[in-house]
This record gives C-alpha cells, sequence and structure tokens, in this order.
C-alpha cells in the first residue's frame, strides 16, 4: 500500500529502498515473459533505438525509465505490434514471447495484441459507457455470453480498483468519470482480455497524487499475474513501484538490474546522474 | 478608452452591416418566390398532371421525376462515396496512386455540370445503350455528386482521433472493427452532412439531366428506371424559356416547390446531424 504523502518526494528520500516495507523482494532468476535481443528500432533512418537487449520477467513490474526520447514507449508499442501502424520504419533484432518470435510472419498480430496489453499516457475511453469501455476487447474477440461478460467486468474493474466507485453506474458514460477513475477504466479494459503482459505508458502523468497511488496499489496486485511493463512519469513513481529497473537514454538501454539497486547503487556514472536528480 | 469602445462600437455595426449583406440576398430571393408563386400553390398543382401546353395543371411528374432522380443518385453515390471515403482515410496508405486519386477527386469537383451531362450521354445513354432514362441521369447525377460526398465525408472520418484507433488496435481490434464500432458512427453526422449537400446539389441540377433522363413533357409517371421523366429544375428551365404565355404564377409556383423540396432536405439534414452530434462525446 503506498501512502499518499509518499509522493511530492525528494530524489535522495526516494533512493532509501523503498520496496522493503512494500512489497516482496524482487525476485532472482525470474522466468522472462519477454526477450529483446538486440532491438534497434528506425523511424525515417532516424535510430530510435539501439541495440536493446534485455528480458522482461513473468509476474514482476519491469520499469523503462530515463529522459524523454530514450525510446521507451517505442519500446512498448514494439512489444505489442503497435508501431506496425506507423510507416517508413525499420527494425532489426527479435522480440520473443514466451521464445516465439513475435514478428514471425505467420504471428496473428491481433491475437498477439489481446496477450499483450497496454494502456496509453492520456485516459483514452471510447465513446459509450463504462461497460461498453470494459467489454470492448472481449466483445471483439466474439464472446456473447451475457453471464460471462458481466463476470468479465466485474473482475476488471475490481483489477483496476475501480469497482466500488462505479459498481451502481456501469452504464453511465465513461467520460462522467474523473481523470483517475477514467485512467483506472481503461487499465480496466485491458485486463478485460487477460493479457498476459500489461504495458502501461506513464499511466499516471496526467493524474492527481490520490488518483496515482490507487493506480500504483492496483499494480501491486497485477504483478501477482501477469509481467507488468511500466513507464513511470517519475524517478519517483520508477522506485516505489519496480522490481527491476532499466535506464533508457537516446535509444541505448544504459542498465539494467532489480529495483533497489538501480536506484539505490547504479552502475553507470548516467543513471547515478538522472536518479539523483542531476538531470533529466 | 473612449476610442477603443468607439472602435468596438464601429466594429460590431460594419460587421452586422456585412452579415446583413449576406443574409438580403437569400430574404429576397425566397421573399420574391413565395410572393409571387404562393398563389400557384394548391393540391391540384403539387398532385396533378400538366395540360394545356403545360400553361394549365400541376407539375406532378416533375416533383416525382426530381425525387426518383435524388433517391436514384443516393443509392449510387452514397455507398460509392462512403465506401470510398472510408478507404482513403483508414486503409490508404500514402502513396502516388492515393494521392492520384486524392487529386483526380478534388478536380471532379470543379468540372462545370454540362460536362457532366455530355460525358452521361456518351456513357450511359449511347456506350450502355441505357437512352434517356432515370438509370441514365441518376448515374450521371451520381458521378457528379461522388466528390462532394467522398471528400466530406473522408473529412469527418480524419477528424475523430487517431487514439480511437490506436485503442481499438490495441485491444485486439481489426481496422474494420475500428471503423465499425468506433470511428463510423462518430463521423456519422459529418458524413451524412456530406450525402445531403451532394444529394441537394444533384436535386436542383439542370446540365446533367438535360441529355440524359429529362423530357421536355412527359404527363405520366414513369414506370421503369429505363423511363424518361420530367424534373423540377429542367422543367422550371422549359416554362421559364421555351413556353410563350406561360403565366409567370405557374414559374414562381414551380421554383417554390423545388426551393421547398431542397430546403425540408437541408432541415432534413440538419435534425440528423444535431440529433448524433448530442450523442458524440468529444
Amino acid at each position: 500500500m503506498v501512502e499518499t504523502n509518499n509522493l511530492s518526494q525528494t530524489p535522495l528520500r526516494v533512493l532509501t529502498p523503498l520496496r522493503q516495507g512494500q512489497g516482496r523482494p524482487p525476485r532472482e532468476g525470474a522466468i522472462p515473459k519477454v526477450r529483446i535481443q538486440g532491438l534497434s528500432y528506425w523511424y525515417s533512418g532516424k535510430a530510435s533505438l539501439e541495440g536493446v537487449t534485455m528480458d522482461i520477467p513473468d509476474k514482476a513490474v519491469t520499469v523503462l525509465f530515463g529522459p524523454a526520447g530514450g525510446g521507451k514507449t517505442t519500446l512498448m508499442r514494439l512489444i505489442n505490434r503497435l508501431n506496425d501502424m506507423v510507416e517508413d520504419t525499420h527494425m532489426t533484432g527479435r522480440i520473443l514471447l514466451d521464445g516465439d518470435d513475435i514478428y514471425a510472419p505467420d504471428v496473428d498480430v491481433l491475437h498477439l495484441r489481446r496477450r499483450v496489453g497496454m494502456v496509453f499516457a492520456l485516459p483514452l475511453p471510447l465513446p459509450g459507457t463504462i461497460c461498453d469501455n470494459v467489454l470492448y476487447g472481449p466483445r471483439l474477440a466474439g464472446e456473447r455470453d451475457a453471464t460471462t461478460l458481466s463476470e468479465v467486468v466485474e473482475r476488471s474493474l475490481r483489477q483496476a480498483a475501480l469497482w466500488t466507485e462505479v459498481k451502481d453506474r456501469l452504464d453511465a458514460p465513461a467520460l462522467s468519470l474523473s481523470g483517475g477513475q477514467q485512467q483506472r477504466l481503461c487499465i480496466a479494459r485491458s485486463l478485460a482480455l487477460e493479457p498476459e503482459v500489461l504495458l502501461l505508458d506513464e499511466p499516471t502523468s496526467g493524474l492527481d497524487p490520490i488518483s496515482t497511488a490507487k493506480v500504483e496499489e492496483s499494480l501491486f496486485e497485477l504483478r501477482e499475474r501477469y509481467a507488468v511493463v511500466i513507464v513511470p512519469h517519475s524517478v519517483q513513481q520508477a522506485a516505489r513501484v519496480a522490481d527491476y529497473a532499466a535506464f533508457f537514454l537516446a535509444g541505448e538501454m544504459v542498465e539494467r538490474g532489480n529495483g533497489p539497486q538501480v536506484f539505490t547503487s547504479p552502475r553507470d556514472k548516467r543513471t547515478e546522474d538522472y536518479v539523483t536528480g542531476r538531470f533529466g | 478608452m473612449m476610442s477603443r469602445s468607439l472602435a468596438q462600437s464601429f466594429g460590431f455595426i460594419s460587421l452586422g452591416v456585412i452579415a446583413m449583406i449576406v443574409v438580403m440576398p437569400i430574404l429576397l430571393v425566397v421573399g420574391t418566390i413565395v410572393a409571387r408563386g404562393i398563389s400557384a400553390i394548391n393540391w391540384e398543382f403539387i398532385s396533378s398532371m400538366p395540360h394545356g401546353g403545360m400553361r394549365e395543371g400541376g407539375i406532378l411528374p416533375a416533383i416525382v421525376g426530381t425525387l426518383l432522380l435524388t433517391l436514384g443518385t443516393a443509392l449510387v453515390a452514397v455507398p460509392i462515396g462512403v465506401g470510398g471515403a472510408i478507404y482513403l482515410s483508414e486503409y490508404a496508405r500514402d502513396t502516388r496512386l492515393t494521392r492520384a486519386i486524392r487529386l483526380a477527386i478534388v478536380n471532379l469537383a470543379g468540372i462545370p455540370s454540362i460536362v457532366y451531362g455530355l460525358f452521361g450521354l456518351g456513357m450511359f445513354v449511347l456506350f450502355f445503350r441505357f437512352g434517356t432514362s432515370i438509370l441514365a441521369g441518376s448515374l450521371t447525377l451520381a458521378i457528379m455528386t461522388l466528390p462532394v460526398i467522398i471528400s466530406t465525408a473522408e473529412e469527418a472520418l480524419r477528424a475523430v482521433p487517431q487514439e480511437f484507433r490506436t485503442v481499438s488496435a490495441s485491444l485486439g481490434g481489426s481496422r474494420w472493427q475500428a471503423v465499425q464500432n468506433i470511428v463510423l458512427p462518430q463521423a456519422l453526422p459529418g458524413i451524412i452532412t456530406g450525402i445531403i449537400l451532394g444529394l441537394l446539389r444533384a436535386a436542383g441540377e439542370t446540365a446533367p439531366i438535360l441529355f440524359t433522363v429529362a423530357a421536355f413533357y412527359l404527363p405520366r409517371l414513369p414506370t421503369s428506371p429505363l423511363d424518361q421523366t420530367m424534373a423540377l429544375p429542367y422543367h422550371l428551365y422549359v416554362i421559364s424559356t421555351q413556353v410563350p404565355g406561360m403565366p409567370t404564377s405557374i414559374q414562381y409556383g414551380t421554383a417554390l416547390v423545388l426551393l421547398a423540396l431542397v430546403l425540408s432536405l437541408n432541415i432534413v439534414a440538419t435534425v440528423i446531424r444535431s440529433h448524433f452530434r448530442r450523442r458524440r462525446q468529444w
């Protein structure tokens, strides 16, 4: 449980190993869910990622952090192949999900995206009700059974820590929710598909501290089931939620390790400068 | 202080005058037509056949003809136009081909309507042997209407935030599922506006139907798509220029019916649009 008054701390205070009081210690030797191997990526001939190799373990929170333009979002959008929709790009290297190359020619991209859910920086409710939003994915996947669907709604909203607030108004327009609720709705919407990997791109960047705390709280539940990858909106948040952390700078993965190590005793000078607030 | 408020009043007044100048012609046109044509309007005028060299009787075949032509135009132009717009906005990548298609659409919109008429004559009446018929006329009008429908519909589709498509894709939705479930419903008011604007233009045009469908004088209702028919704009042209001794009340009355038809379609469009807009959420 994250306390609300922890949210606006100075970087130095955050450098104390918060993990110990909050969750379990990071597990060594966890099974990699996603393996990224020698991944480089170019937009219109301009490199966005250069030679990134890292594993994303199952049932843990992996934080991708670093200054803007470091390639974190691009990396996420490559893991669920959302960048297929972008023109004039080039990729080398491989991304494996459970050992299978997700860019192999026979991969069903839509199925892949159901296995790898994504939540975006801004809450983006679709037109329609709260219920419609949660069920968008399952309905497209062909689920028609009313009982199953209503179970999905409750389970997803509970996992996203939103159920108690909306259970009496599931048919209200999604836009009638507050920003924080909308973002948790977007998380619930991804969870409705029971993904195996959940990608969160600055999910709390537009939220107030209390809503942020609620979203972070739901993260600790989510990592019991999913491989969670998050781009945090601050170093403080990175330190709070990380089981594992990877520092990205200008398309290069500078350093990767378990959460406390990266934030308290970074090996690389550039990581240290960033987490102590000297730049970024 | 004083001079600023003076300048502001001056601004308000001149803008008001300009607005009046814009509204004036519309009021004058509608006012004149109503004032001179209303006396001709009665049940017989809109429900019976013309006789006595069109100087007497009603204009029913022209009304029916225009309605049928508009319907025929819609049947052809709406599916092709909206489908084309969906393709251009949601599927087509930016290639030389799609740029050529867009350029063609812009240029089609600029072609004078008489050229469409001659094209329709050559293509549908003669080459496809449809003869001068409602089918040939509808097809000609549809080709003329297509660019309006495609470009307004494409614009309406593009106005739907890109993020909705990304979210849909991230939830395992195909492009078509995003179009079907989100993009199309959100763009519908804009698309309907484009459709109605295009159809209104088609309903009021004379030149494209001149050689393809319009009958000078045909006092019976069409029974098949291969029939000729009278149509309001052409009938108005005929009775205004080709028939000596035509009572002016019938001329203005015909204009009034055409105007009422077009305006009521316009009102229907506005109602539909505002209905959908109230349901839109962004």
